[in-house]
C-alpha cells in the first residue's frame, strides 16, 4: 500500500517539472520549484517509514530550510527587475 | 490495537496524498501566476503536514515522530511566508492579472521600486 502511495507521490514531481520547463514567465517557474521543494519532504516522510531510518527526515527538515532560503532570495532577486526592461 | 494504528496512519497519508493530487492540478491548469501560487501553496502545504501526522501516528512519540513532529510547523511557516513574498515580487516585477480577474488590491498603492 506505501509503495503504490510513493509512487503517486513521486508523479505528481512530473507536474512540477512541466511547469518549470514550460512556464511563461520566470514567476512560474519559481512556483514550480517551491512546489517541488515541499513535494521532496513527502516523499522523505514516506520513504523513512518504508525503511524505517530515521535520519531521513532530518534530509526532509533541512530540504525545507533549504528550499526557503532559496524561494526568499530568489524572490529578493525578481523584486528589484522589471518586466519591460 | 495495533493494526488500528497502522491502518489510521496509512488512511491519514492517503488523505495528504489526494490533497497533494488537488493542489498539482491545480499548479497545471489554473491561468495564472497568482492563482497557481494559492492553489499549490495551500493545498500542498497541509497534504505535505497530514503525511507528517500519520508519519507520528505510527511511530509515537520515538525518534522519527519527535522529526515529524519538529517538521510540521517549520514547513506551515516557511511555506506561507514563501508564497507570500513570492507573490509580491511578481507583482512588483509587472506580471499581469488574468482577464477573469474581478479584484486587484495592490493597484491603489504605490510602491516605490528601488
Amino acid at each position: 500500500m506505501l509503495e503504490i502511495l510513493l509512487y503517486i507521490q513521486t508523479g505528481l514531481c512530473v507536474f512540477c517539472l512541466y511547469r518549470i520547463i514550460r512556464g511563461p514567465t520566470i514567476a512560474d517557474r519559481m512556483v514550480g520549484l517551491d512546489i517541488f521543494g515541499i513535494l521532496v519532504v513527502g516523499i522523505c516522510a514516506i520513504v523513512a517509514i518504508l525503511t524505517e531510518r530515521p535520519y531521513i527526515l532530518d534530509v526532509g527538515i533541512a530540504w525545507i530550510i533549504l528550499s526557503f532560503i532559496g524561494t526568499i532570495t530568489l524572490a529578493k532577486y525578481l523584486e528589484n527587475k522589471k518586466l519591460n526592461e | 490495537m495495533a493494526d488500528i494504528i497502522i491502518i489510521l496512519s496509512t488512511l491519514l497519508i492517503a488523505i495528504g496524498i489526494l490533497f497533494n493530487i488537488f493542489g498539482c492540478v491545480g499548479l497545471l491548469r489554473l491561468p495564472d501566476v497568482y492563482n497557481r501560487l494559492q492553489s499549490a501553496t495551500k493545498c500542498v502545504t497541509l497534504g505535505t503536514c497530514s503525511i507528517l501526522l500519520g508519519v507520528l501516528v505510527r511511530y509515537g512519540f520515538a525518534s522519527i515522530g519527535i522529526k515529524a513532529l519538529v517538521a510540521i510547523p517549520l514547513l506551515f511557516f516557511t511555506a506561507t511566508v514563501a508564497a507570500h513574498a513570492l507573490a509580491k515580487a511578481s507583482y512588483r516585477f509587472g506580471i499581469k492579472l488574468g482577464e477573469k480577474s474581478v479584484h486587484d488590491d495592490y493597484k491603489d498603492e504605490d510602491y516605490d521600486v528601488s
